[in-house]
């Protein structure tokens, strides 16, 4: 238990860029997601074609060679130096990738609106952006709120791929400390943590779906 | 008065309208029949602005009209569709409320009022809180109804009006429509029912499908 106690601190800190990177990836890439799955099946055919070779590559390559890429291999790119520092770097890469995988997802959400619902819209002299913001989106949100909570999940796990960029998120900490003290205390420690951040998810997405159910 | 003029109007080399000619006078009812795939409801989907038509022209009282060009101002043509595509994620006065408030930008105050007005007179006073998977389908009806008036249009086109509902609701639909004449709308309903068409309409045209 004193043990517990003593590890703990470094481990919340961990925690902390553990949400940093949760929280900021999920306030960026929710709305992208959605802009982004609008170019995808937008008739101007250049934008959906371009969106469409980004969503396959960010869902075609591993999110950690992906890290790897932003941190060291935009600073060493021929004709135009991009560099990061580690946080943002990271979120840059979380950002891209989560947006592709939200896109996707809103896609299909996208699809599952009837058509008359955009006619519905249409008739009364509701303009597009209108229609997306009132009719649309609203009931998409309904629709993809179970695939998203998924994603959401596997973004807490996920976060812990900033180590390789030698960011301290909480599964460092506990790697750092279980080599030290040579012990797996800290990373069972760690993996309750974890644990606990998912269960809090979890319950947050389960009123979402209750606040969403009030109409069929 | 509405006037059409020579529309034509095909889908991939099969043409559904051709040169069709008609005039709607003010304040009357039209009613639409002929068998399925006739073009009933191509037609009415021109009139709505909800398809282009090839060629032709609308006239209202002497103006040209486009249907389809969304930024004019005002709706001139409202519609009632055949399964209502009401907003199931709004209630019905949200659903009667949104596009005065959007499209007309009245305040929340007077675009609430009117739809509360429109729901009492079609007797949905009761229902303006509820939403739209908890109503029948008559009830449905008359909020697409309310909708589609609240955008006070000058047409009203009515799809299939009878098709999703119970048969015993068939006269009280043609009883709502000929009531809706006092208020001045010019009302275009398509059906397959002869006999409906014939209760309701001042005007009828049947339409039958064009051989190649």
């Amino acid at each position: 238990m004193h043990y517990i106690l003593e590890i703990l601190p470094s481990l919340l800190s961990g925690t902390v860029m553990t949400l940093k990177v949760f929280f900021w990836t999920l306030v960026c890439s929710l709305p992208l997601g959605v802009l982004v799955s609008l170019g995808r099946s937008s008739r101007f055919k250049p934008l959906s074609w371009l969106v469409s070779f980004y969503i396959w590559v960010m869902r075609g390559t591993p999110l950690l060679l992906q890290l790897i890429f932003v941190f060291y291999g935009l600073p060493n790119m021929p004709f135009f130096h991009i560099v990061f520092e580690r946080y943002d770097a990271a979120l840059f890469a979380f950002i891209l990738n989560y947006t592709a995988y939200f896109a996707e997802i809103f896609r299909g959400g996208f699809g599952a609106i009837s058509k008359g619902q955009f006619e519905g819209a249409k008739v009364l002299g509701l303009n597009y952006w209108q229609t997306i913001r009132k009719i649309v989106v609203p009931q998409v949100l309904k629709i993809v709120l179970p695939s998203i909570g998924n994603e959401v999940i596997n973004l807490v796990k996920d976060s812990s791929l900033v180590y390789v960029i030698g960011l301290g998120d909480l599964l460092r900490a506990g790697n750092i400390a279980s080599s030290r003290d040579v012990t797996l205390v800290p990373l069972l420690l760690v993996g309750v943590i974890y644990l606990l951040l998912t269960l809090v998810c979890t319950w947050v997405l389960r009123i979402l779906e209750k606040h969403f159910s009030y109409y069929r | 008065m509405l006037k059409l003029e020579n529309i034509t109007k095909s889908f991939e080399g099969t043409t559904i309208l051709n040169n069709l000619n008609l005039e709607v006078k003010d304040n009357a009812i039209l009613s639409v029949v002929g068998p399925s795939g006739a073009g009933k409801t191509t037609l009415l989907r021109c009139i709505a602005g909800l398809e282009k038509a090839d060629s032709g022209k609308f006239i209202l009282n002497g103006e040209p009209l486009d249907p389809a060009d969304e930024s004019a101002k005002e709706r001139i043509v409202g519609v009632v569709f055949q399964d209502f595509n009401l907003f199931p994620h709004l209630t019905v006065l949200q659903n009667v409320s949104l596009a005065p408030e959007m499209v007309l930008k009245q305040d929340k105050k007077t675009s609430e009022a009117a739809a509360k007005d429109l729901l009492a007179q079609l007797e949905l006073s009761s229902q303006a809180n509820q939403y739209p998977f908890e109503l029948s389908g008559g009830q449905k009806q008359r909020v697409a109804i309310a909708r589609a008036l609240a955008m006070q249009p000058k047409i009203l086109c009515y799809d299939e009006p009878t098709s999703a509902l119970d048969p015993s609701l068939r006269d009280a639909v043609a009883d709502l429509i000929l009531d809706l004449k006092k208020t001045g709308i010019t009302q275009i309903v398509v059906t397959h029912d002869p006999e409906f068409a014939k209760k309701i309409a001042d005007q009828l045209l049947e339409v039958k499908p064009i051989n190649k």
